[in-house]
């Protein structure tokens, strides 16, 4: 190799990291440099080869549960200041196993308590379920007039389906699910790496659901009435993430 | 408790991210989520010194950390062997199913794995975790200045790791 920027600028270059002038220099240099352009290719075709593989390895579900677990017993008890750092990391694991029981007995009985706190636990569950392999949807498109004529016939009620691709929410397909006894219409979005699930079900009258939003598990939730329909978005993108694509939907 | 919600917003959403570092890190997935639970924890921890700010590069500095500290303890050895690709020679796979994706899959994880720790991090945060040199810097402590170079090398690593693997089948 002779050209010394084949080995370096190229990578800036390719990543998008170098500032306007240099990127110009180097847009310059390639014209005219055949190595840089060959590197230029293998940079890319290396991306290419390791993005379609699909090798990013995500969490287990069992993980999650663990870690929200752990999460809720690191709360149980308020660690003390003086403390030394090894005691400060085995003190939730063990020595606050019965509090933490304690908790998580009181959290249980607060949770069933409310309706929408069951109706939230059972949308996660579900979102959880469509993250396994080959669950996520029963159509496959991105285009809305293939998903929503599918649910036609399958359902009593007719969810909104519109695709987000130009505001940076993809729509993936659809699917059915069963929640809290009901069929329950999911369309599913993309935002960058990561599953959108939005639920749509016809409310009914005395359900105490309406609007809110939380997280639990490690998944953000947004649930909204429109018209005589409920809507509720799970993910594990960030709440602003949802809030944007709830005013999307209700545009 | 509202550090709690806090934790739960901003930190546990980049957990896919945290198991992908460990997992490719560690070479094992049991390891990586057992590794990623402690880290957590350390977050958690350590969550009163984080003042806002990117979340995911902060929790990924902290996986990192911790996976070295693993693999220190449990294999040392291979912290201090740098790689070299003329000591290892791949078996050859079985050329029926040479055209095969899960193939290719198997041919780009076993080339990944050949990487040293050092480089194959860059590697994954670049590609499969879109990172940017900034973030890269931050998680790795690598300076920012030398980012590109170090990505630089070990892209041509990688390149050489395949195309000697495929050198090998075509013969």
């Amino acid at each position: 190799m002779s050209c010394e920027l084949a080995q370096t600028t190229v990578h800036g270059y390719f990543d998008g990291e170098l500032d306007a002038v240099r990127a110009l220099e180097f847009e310059r240099h390639l014209e005219n440099c055949p190595e840089c352009q060959a590197s230029l290719e293998s940079i890319e075709s290396l991306r290419t080869r390791l993005r379609q593989a699909d090798l990013r390895e995500r969490a287990s579900p069992q993980l999650r549960e663990r870690l929200h677990r752990q999460l809720r017993q690191a709360t149980g008890v308020a660690p003390a200041p003086v403390m030394s750092s090894l005691r400060r990391f085995l003190m939730p694991a063990f020595a606050t196993l019965a509090v933490a029981a304690g908790f998580m007995i009181a959290w249980f009985s607060l949770q069933a308590h409310t309706e929408a706190a069951r109706v939230t636990a059972e949308l996660i569950d579900a979102h959880v379920r469509s993250l396994q392999p080959g669950h996520l949807t029963d159509v496959l498109s991105t285009d809305q007039h293939t998903v929503k004529p599918w649910f036609d016939g399958k359902l009593d009620f007719v969810p909104p389906v519109s695709d987000f691709a130009g505001q940076g929410f993809p729509l993936v397909g659809g699917r059915i699910d069963v929640v809290d006894g009901h069929n329950v219409a999911t369309v599913v979005y993309g935002r960058r790496k990561h599953t959108i699930n939005l639920f749509v079900w016809p409310s009914r009258n005395a359900e105490p659901l309406a609007g809110g939003s939380g997280s639990r598990q490690g998944y953000n939730w947004v649930m909204w009435r429109s018209g005589d329909m409920q809507f509720c978005l799970v993910s594990d993108v960030s709440a602003a993430d949802l809030r944007e694509l709830e005013g999307l939907i209700k545009r | 408790m509202q550090e709690k919600d806090r934790f739960e917003q901003l930190v546990l959403p980049h957990v896919d991210s945290a198991v992908n570092l460990a997992r490719w890190l560690l070479r094992n997935r049991d390891d990586a989520e057992d590794v990623v639970q402690e880290a957590m924890l350390r977050a958690y921890r350590f969550f009163e010194r984080f003042h806002g700010g990117d979340a995911r590069a902060w929790l990924l500095q902290i996986v990192r950390n911790t996976c070295y500290s693993w693999l220190e303890k449990n294999r040392a050895s291979e912290l201090t062997t740098e790689f070299d690709e003329e000591l290892h020679q791949r078996p050859s796979p079985n050329p029926e199913t040479l055209a095969s994706q899960a193939d290719e899959r198997q041919r780009l994880k076993e080339a990944l794995e050949l990487l040293a720790p050092r480089a194959r991090e860059v590697i994954v945060l670049r590609e499969l975790e879109d990172c940017s040199y900034k973030e890269i810097a931050e998680i790795t402590g690598i300076p920012i200045g030398t980012v590109m170079s170090t990505l630089s090398r070990a892209r041509e690593r990688l390149q050489r790791i395949l195309s000697g693997a495929r050198a090998k089948e075509a013969s």
